[in-house]
């Protein structure tokens, strides 16, 4: 893997596609080029794999274990599941979620939050999920963590969002769901000056 | 923060947005944005040699010189460049660690300047890439040493150095470890060894058998026997000496407890004991059976000798060194004795008039046949015996020729990997302590600035701005991010004493019954129940009294009561946990209301609702939301209206408090 070196495609190609400036694209680039400068162990540059993502996640988290959800993000940003997170699809997932219009980000997070992407986000699903990020909160919180914390907010989360009580959500659901809530509404706009 | 992957934090704040459709609470507004948040060139030039790089580069590390504004003061206006007057070429690895996140410690340069180089620019020496470290600090430990001997030789140099103050005691104990001083203690020196040589002589000469005087049957006696007097005065005048060095010693010594301690001393006393047992026991049979033995101790004299030479003590150093590759090779030498003799033993059983009565006899002659020396004291007589005693021979060649160079050699190399073995985990509790201090920084970093109010606006106060800790903007963005989590959640994030004293909370129950009530009755709903967020209405109504107290002196009693709750410091840091008004809001005065509504009985029963909603654990979520949304009228979230209204509005407390 590590040999294998990944070019990626050309800057006007990438800037066409995604929603970012040729500035941007350097800049992010730069950082993708070089993942992983305090680890002793080696990074294979031009993608990233899912070990790596694990170790940026944590040096963001360290208070909790925030492998579990940087698993599920690193699947959600490969989208042709190959094993490794191109430059592109970086770009694709971030552009998203930085650039994209309301409706694309709640499809991108639908996207993650179903793990089988079947289409349908279960209870399992999204309890896995919910698990994941109180994980990453870690032992130390105020106040103290019960276990059945994140189930107990699945089904706030269920009763939410699914409409027809049929135990699972759908695309449609969700979006209309999400729309309607002024809350989530507004926090779409929170991360979009993040470069 | 390791911020070498500050790179990677607009990809963390974007994933953030996974968090959104869960959040159950609003989530804070994100940080202002710079103005100027394009990357630039800086040009860093160091003796006249040009660097460029890039701004983000050095941002990276914001704890040393080139990351943090630090370097302003080397900011040449004119220019337009950062001017520092160092070293050129040791720059050039500095540089590099930002570029790459490894320290390369370079192989031709001193290891002093180049330490110097990284105090200057900020750089702690664990930041050395494994790569280097080894190297690094087996040149360190070196220079240390050498510097350390250096120190010792001028020491021990310089004679008059000594204080003139110093006591009689010291100057002794100088005289005794560093007879080169002054010439009383040389001649000390010399005499001492010369009287250990004596003593180690006459008892040697003590047991040469001397003729007798005249030519009587040649009864040869020991010397010993035959010159008592002279052989006794001789001992008598020794032992006098070593004794009074040693009291000598034991007196000069600044720690005495060591001294008596120490293998010298030891060896002293060991060697004068004897004589002294030896006036005390009477001359009778029995006993000096063992009195000669104790004279076999005299024999320790000659360690004495180890203070004088230098070789003996690195001789002795080094046995000590390799005892457990010793105690293998006796280990498996001792083994394969123990085969053999059992097998001679078994193959000569049968013989009349052997020599192999037991086995333990037969150690002897498997030591004897194995080391090749072959006495001849004892000998197989059976066909089988000589088969056997044959093979033993041959392989006493195996088994003790062929180890020992390979012990010699191996003793060299696990030597010196045991060293390496020990430095390395020691590098590795040092790495895993400084990746725990990196967490626990920024752990700390963000409680902190949660303690101090959080602020991200810029239009409130700047009276506010002066009392927090400038923040880089990477930290006001990964805070905004833990923040965002911590609201997806509805947990905090606390410190390690907050949490035990929270579970002790837990398990005593009583405080929180207590401050239940308070609250309980506050918002007369008995359905604060164990849903994510009514100890946050708890905390908030202690905390915003609290913060009330902070702004106006009203109502201290109640505020003693609650405070009185909680009885530790923490309280301190829970109050203002929340307390960030970080939206810059225009609050009208229907805010006032809430702020009613969540401590006293609530006078608008729209608002009751609102509190007691989150109570009841996803009693129609969403249609609350909206509830508490629209009741609200301004986008803002409720406890920060609660905290920003009661900073704002201070005649509010005695309303406040009162249940």
């Amino acid at each position: 893997m590590a040999t294998v070196r990944h070019r990626p495609e050309a800057l006007e190609l990438l800037e066409a596609q995604s929603k970012f400036t040729k500035k941007e694209l350097q800049i992010l680039y730069r950082g993708f080029k070089n993942p992983c400068p305090l680890s002793h162990q080696e990074c294979p540059s031009g993608v990233v794999n899912e070990e790596t993502f694990k170790e940026i996640y944590s040096q963001f988290f360290p208070q909790g274990d925030s492998t579990t959800y940087a698993h599920f993000l690193f699947n959600a940003f490969d989208t042709d599941h190959n094993g490794a997170v191109s430059f592109e699809d970086f770009i694709k997932g971030l552009s998203i979620l930085l650039r994209g219009t309301v409706q694309e980000k709640l499809n991108w997070a639908f996207n993650l939050y179903d793990i089988n992407k079947d289409g349908y986000i279960t209870k399992e699903e999204m309890l896995d999920i919910m698990k994941a990020i109180y994980d990453m909160m870690g032992k130390c919180t105020y106040p103290v963590l019960k276990e059945d914390a994140p189930r107990q907010h699945v089904e706030t989360f269920f009763q939410k969002m699914d409409k027809n009580k049929d135990g699972v959500v759908t695309i449609d659901e969700f979006i209309e769901s999400c729309q309607k809530d002024e809350n989530i509404m507004r926090s779409m706009q929170l991360f979009e000056n993040v470069i | 923060m390791a911020a070498g992957v500050a790179t990677w934090l607009p990809f963390a704040r974007a994933a953030a947005v996974g968090w959104l459709p869960l959040a159950q609470q609003p989530l804070p507004p994100a940080p202002g944005v710079k103005a100027s948040r394009g990357d630039e060139v800086l040009v860093v030039n160091v003796s006249g040699r040009r660097f460029e790089t890039w701004k983000n580069t050095l941002d990276r590390y914001p704890d040393t010189l080139l990351g943090s504004s630090e370097k302003e003061f080397f900011y040449d206006a004119d220019s337009g460049e950062y001017f520092f007057d160092r070293d050129p070429d040791m720059f050039r690895h500095v540089l590099n660690f930002y570029r790459t996140g490894r320290l390369h410690c370079p192989r031709q340069e001193c290891i002093q300047a180049f330490d110097e180089e990284l105090a200057f620019y900020g750089l702690v020496p664990e930041l050395v890439g494994d790569c280097c470290l080894e190297e690094y600090r087996d040149r360190k430990k070196e220079n240390a040493e050498r510097l350390a001997e250096d120190e010792e030789a001028e020491q021990a140099g310089d004679g008059p150095a000594l204080p003139a103050g110093s006591s009689l005691r010291q100057r002794l104990w100088r005289a005794f470890e560093n007879p080169h001083t002054s010439t009383a203690a040389l001649v000390f020196y010399y005499v001492t060894g010369f009287f250990i040589a004596v003593s180690v002589i006459a008892n040697v000469v003590e047991t040469i058998p001397c003729r007798g005087p005249a030519r009587r049957p040649p009864r040869e006696q020991p010397c010993g026997d035959r010159f008592p007097l002279a052989f006794f005065c001789m001992d008598t005048a020794c032992v006098l000496i070593f004794t009074g060095e040693y009291l000598l010693r034991l007196f000069a010594a600044p720690s005495r407890c060591r001294f008596l301690r120490s293998v010298m001393s030891l060896i002293d006393v060991v060697a004068i004991l004897p004589y002294y047992i030896g006036l005390f026991v009477p001359k009778n049979e029995d006993v000096s059976g063992a009195f000669v033995t104790l004279r076999v101790f005299r024999v320790f004299r000659i360690f004495k000798f180890s203070r004088h030479s230098q070789g003996l003590r690195i001789l002795g150093y080094t046995l000590k060194s390799c005892a457990s590759e010793l105690g293998f090779l006796l280990f498996s030498l001792t083994m394969a004795i123990i085969i053999f003799a059992t097998v001679m033993f078994y193959a000569e059983k049968g013989t009349n008039k052997t020599n192999f009565t037991s086995i333990p006899a037969a150690f002897w002659y498997t030591i004897v046949t194995m080391t090749t020396l072959g006495y001849g004291d004892m000998v197989p007589s059976t066909i089988a015996g000589k088969i056997f005693g044959s093979i033993c021979s041959l392989s006493g060649v195996l088994v003790i020729a062929l180890p020992v160079p390979v012990i010699v050699s191996n003793f060299s190399r696990i030597y010196h990997q045991n060293q390496r073995a020990d430095k390395r985990r020691a590098q590795q509790k040092v790495r895993l302590a400084r990746i725990r201090l990196a967490k626990s920084g920024t752990t700390n970093a963000f409680l902190q600035y949660k303690q101090n109010g959080g602020l991200e606006d810029s239009g409130s106060g700047e009276e506010q701005a002066l009392c927090v800790r400038n923040r880089s903007a990477f930290e006001q963005q990964h805070h905004h991010l833990l923040h965002c989590l911590e609201k997806t959640t509805c947990h905090e994030f606390t410190d390690e004493l907050t949490f035990s004293e929270a579970l002790g909370a837990v398990s005593l129950g009583g405080r929180t019954s207590r401050s239940t009530s308070v609250s309980s009755q506050a918002v007369g709903s008995s359905s604060l129940l164990s849903s994510c967020c009514p100890r946050r209405a708890k905390r908030r109504a202690i905390r915003l009294a609290n913060s009330t107290a902070s702004v106006s002196r009203g109502s201290m009693q109640e505020l003693d009561t609650l405070a009185g709750l909680r009885r530790s410091p923490a309280p301190q840091s829970r109050s203002s946990l929340n307390a960030k008004p970080h939206d810059s809001l225009d609050l009208n005065c229907d805010s006032r209301d809430f702020v009613a509504a969540i401590i006293s009985i609530p006078t608008p029963p729209a608002n009751t609702p609102d509190e007691s909603q989150p109570s009841s654990p996803g009693g129609g979520g969403g249609a609350s939301s909206t509830l508490r949304n629209s009741s609200l009228g301004t986008p803002c979230l409720l406890p920060e209206t609660v905290k920003i209204s009661s900073l704002r509005c201070p005649r509010l407390p005695p309303s406040l408090i009162t249940p």
